[in-house]
C-alpha cells in the first residue's frame, strides 16, 4: 500500500470544509513601544475587542489558542479573566506562520465537537520585553548542542539566519536590492494611511537601500518594526458567524506549518531560494479552487523586504526568479492590481508573527478598513479610494484574499479568505 | 560530563546524551572532519542527525570526509547580534558546498557546511580577506579549539585552488 499524502489534501475529498468556516472577529491592542502592560494585560485588551467587533458574549466563546516563544501568557489566565470557561484550549509554541495554521486546528477541534467558537491570540512585548530582533537578553543565551552549528558562528537573529536564500536568490535569478526595495516602499504608503501604525512615513526606494547595512543583503529598512502589542482572531463555523455583527470572512482554504524538506537551517535541500510555498501552494490553491489570478489581495508575510517577495514567487503570483520585478512593478502597492499588506504589515504598522496581516484581509473583505475616510450616516466608512497619503487604504470589490504566512525559508502556512455569498 | 567550553565568551555545551554531535565535534578535536554515513543508503550527511533521511536507518559510521568546497551562499554581519562577536565586525559566514558529494542524491542538494571565514591560523578574516570573498570561492576547513577534545570546523581561502576570476559578492559595496 503506498500512503500518498495528495489524496488527504485534495479538494474532492469528503473530510474537505472549504467554505464552512469563517473570522468572526478580530481584535487588536495599540502597536505600542514600552507598552507598560503585561502580556495577559494586551490579550485580554486584544480579545475583548475582537469580541467586541464580532457582538460575542463571554459565555459565546469556549475555546482558546495562543502561540507563543515562551514570551507569552497562557489561554486559561486570560479566559479566566475575561469570563470565559473553556471546553478546549491549547497554547502552542510558534512564532510566524502560526496564525494560518492555528486557524486550521480550531477549524478541525470545532468540527470534532470539542468546542463551538475559538478565540486565537498572540500576545507579545516584541519590544520592551523579548526582543524580535534577538538582540537584548536572547542574544547571549548559553549555546547547547545543534545549535552550535550556528550560533556558534554568530548566526542566530532571523535575518542572519534567512539571509543565505535571499543572497543566492540575487545570485541565481539577478534579482537586486534596489527591488525588494519596493516592498517597504509599498508597505509604508499603506501605512500611511492607517492611523494605527506605528511608522506611518512613507519611504523611497533610496531610503532603503541607503540605510545602514545589518547583514549583507539586509539593510535596516529591510528589516521589519518591533513592537509591542496583543491580536485576536475568532473562528467558528459560517453559520453561526452569520449571527454575529460583522460579515463574516469565509474560509476557502487553509495550509499550517508546510515544510521543506530537512527544514534544519543548513539549506542541505536545494534550490535554497525556494521556500515553503513551493509545496504550501499545491494545498492552498486546489482546496480553494481557485488560482492565484483569482485572488485581489495578497498578505504574503514581510519579516523582511525579501520574504515577501520569495513567497509571492513561490506561490505562483509570479514566474520563478521574476519575484524582483513583480514586487517592483507597482502590482503590490495600494491601487495596482493586487495590493500587499494594505495595513501596512510588519514592515510598518507593527511586529505580530503575521495576525495583523490576517486582521487586515478580514477587513479587507467587509469593505471596513479604518482608515481615516469619513464616517457616514449609515454608520459606515465612505471609502474614497483616493490612496493619497493620509487618504484611504480600502481596495475596490474585495472578493478573494490569500495570506501568506512565514516561519522561517522552510515553512510556512497560508489560507484564502472570501467574502459571504449567500 | 558533558562537553563544554567557552568560546569567544559564549558556553557551549553538548549534553552526554547528546552522542551524534559529542561525537562530531571530537572528531573535529582531532583534526579530522568526519561525517555520519548510513550503510543502507551509502550517503552522508550534515550536520549530525539521528538516522539517515535517504534510508530512515538509525545505523551510522564516522567516514572521514575531505574539508574542501565552494562558496554557496553567504552572511556578511556589519550589525553584531550576540556581545561575542561586537568586535568582530565585519565577519562572514559561509555556507560551503563541499565537493564531496555535491548534486547527491538529487541535482540541488550538497553538504552544505557552515562556518566563518577566518584566517589559516584560525583567526576571524580581516576585511579586506572578506572582500576577496564570495559565491564560488574555493575555501578549506581549518578548526577552532573550543575545550579539550572539543573543536568547531571553520573556512579559509583555499590558497593552492584555482579560484573563480570574480567569485559573486552582494552588488553595494
Amino acid at each position: 500500500m503506498t500512503l500518498s499524502s495528495v489524496s488527504d489534501v485534495d479538494a474532492s475529498s469528503p473530510k474537505h470544509l472549504r467554505g464552512r468556516y469563517a473570522i468572526a472577529g478580530v481584535g487588536e491592542t495599540d502597536y505600542m513601544r514600552g507598552s507598560e502592560y503585561s502580556t495577559r494585560s494586551l490579550a485580554t485588551w486584544a480579545i475583548k475587542n475582537a469580541m467586541d467587533d464580532a457582538g460575542l458574549a463571554p459565555g459565546d466563546i469556549d475555546g482558546m489558542l495562543s502561540y507563543s516563544g515562551n514570551d507569552s501568557i497562557f489561554s486559561p489566565f486570560v479566559a479566566g479573566d475575561l469570563g470565559i470557561r473553556l471546553n478546549f484550549y491549547m497554547d502552542v509554541h510558534g512564532g510566524g506562520s502560526s496564525t494560518e495554521a492555528l486557524i486550521g486546528i480550531a477549524i478541525g477541534v470545532i468540527e470534532a465537537g470539542m468546542c463551538k467558537t475559538v478565540a486565537i491570540f498572540r500576545s507579545m512585548n516584541g519590544y520592551s520585553q523579548v526582543r524580535i530582533g534577538g538582540t537584548g537578553a536572547r542574544s547571549a543565551v548559553p549555546i547547547n548542542g545543534d545549535q552550535i552549528h550556528h550560533r556558534a558562528y554568530g548566526w542566530q537573529s532571523a535575518g542572519q539566519m534567512f539571509a543565505p536564500t535571499f543572497l543566492r536568490h540575487m545570485y541565481d535569478y539577478g534579482t537586486t536590492p534596489e527591488q525588494v526595495a519596493a516592498v517597504k516602499v509599498a508597505h509604508s504608503k499603506h501605512a500611511s494611511n492607517n492611523p494605527k501604525a506605528y511608522y506611518k512615513r512613507r519611504f523611497t526606494v533610496e531610503d532603503v537601500v541607503s540605510s545602514r547595512i545589518i547583514c549583507k543583503p539586509l539593510h535596516l529598512l529591510d528589516c521589519c518594526v518591533e513592537t509591542d502589542n496583543a491580536t485576536c482572531i475568532i473562528v467558528t463555523r459560517l453559520d453561526r458567524a452569520r449571527d454575529c455583527r460583522q460579515p463574516p470572512a469565509v474560509i476557502q482554504s487553509v495550509v499550517g506549518r508546510c515544510c521543506k524538506p530537512r527544514i534544519d537551517m543548513h539549506y542541505q535541500h536545494g534550490p535554497i531560494s525556494n521556500v515553503a510555498g513551493h509545496y504550501a501552494k499545491d494545498i492552498l490553491f486546489p482546496n480553494a479552487g481557485v488560482t492565484p489570478e483569482d485572488i485581489d489581495l495578497t498578505g504574503s508575510y514581510d519579516a523582511f523586504t525579501f520574504t515577501t517577495m520569495l513567497q509571492l514567487e513561490d506561490y505562483g503570483f509570479c514566474k520563478k526568479g521574476e519575484g524582483g520585478d513583480y514586487v517592483s512593478s507597482g502590482i503590490i502597492e495600494l491601487g495596482g492590481k493586487r495590493p500587499n499588506n494594505t495595513s501596512g504589515g510588519h514592515l510598518c504598522e507593527g511586529y505580530t508573527h503575521g495576525m495583523n496581516m490576517v486582521i487586515e484581509n478580514t477587513r479587507q473583505l467587509r469593505g471596513e478598513v479604518d482608515d481615516s475616510c469619513p464616517i457616514g450616516p449609515d454608520g459606515k466608512r465612505q471609502h474614497t479610494h483616493d490612496y493619497g497619503e493620509g487618504g484611504c487604504r480600502q481596495v475596490k470589490d474585495v472578493e478573494l484574499t490569500a495570506n501568506l504566512g512565514w516561519a522561517m525559508p522552510g515553512t510556512g502556512s497560508a489560507m484564502i479568505m472570501s467574502k459571504d455569498v449567500r | 560530563m558533558p562537553l563544554q567550553g567557552e568560546y569567544m565568551g559564549m558556553m557551549l555545551t553538548v549534553d552526554d546524551v547528546d552522542r551524534e554531535n559529542r561525537e562530531f565535534f571530537a572528531w573535529c578535536d582531532k583534526g579530522e572532519f568526519r561525517l555520519q554515513r548510513s550503510p543502507e543508503s551509502g550517503l552522508l550527511r550534515y550536520p549530525p542527525t539521528t538516522a539517515c533521511p535517504w534510508s530512515t536507518d538509525r545505523d551510522y559510521e564516522w567516514v572521514p570526509v575531505e574539508g574542501k568546497g565552494a562558496v554557496h551562499s553567504y552572511v556578511e554581519v556589519h550589525h553584531p547580534i550576540q556581545p561575542a562577536f561586537r568586535d568582530k565586525v565585519p565577519y562572514m559566514i559561509l555556507l560551503v558546498d563541499l565537493d564531496t558529494q555535491k548534486g547527491e542524491p538529487s541535482e540541488y542538494e550538497a553538504l552544505r557546511v557552515a562556518g566563518n571565514l577566518v584566517t589559516a591560523d584560525g583567526e576571524f578574516a580581516p576585511p579586506e580577506a572578506i572582500k576577496s570573498v564570495g559565491i564560488g570561492t574555493r575555501v578549506r576547513m581549518v578548526f577552532s579549539k573550543v575545550a579539550d577534545g572539543f573543536s568547531l570546523p571553520q573556512w579559509t581561502i583555499d590558497e593552492d585552488a584555482e579560484q573563480p576570476e570574480a567569485p559573486w559578492r552582494y552588488p553595494q559595496e
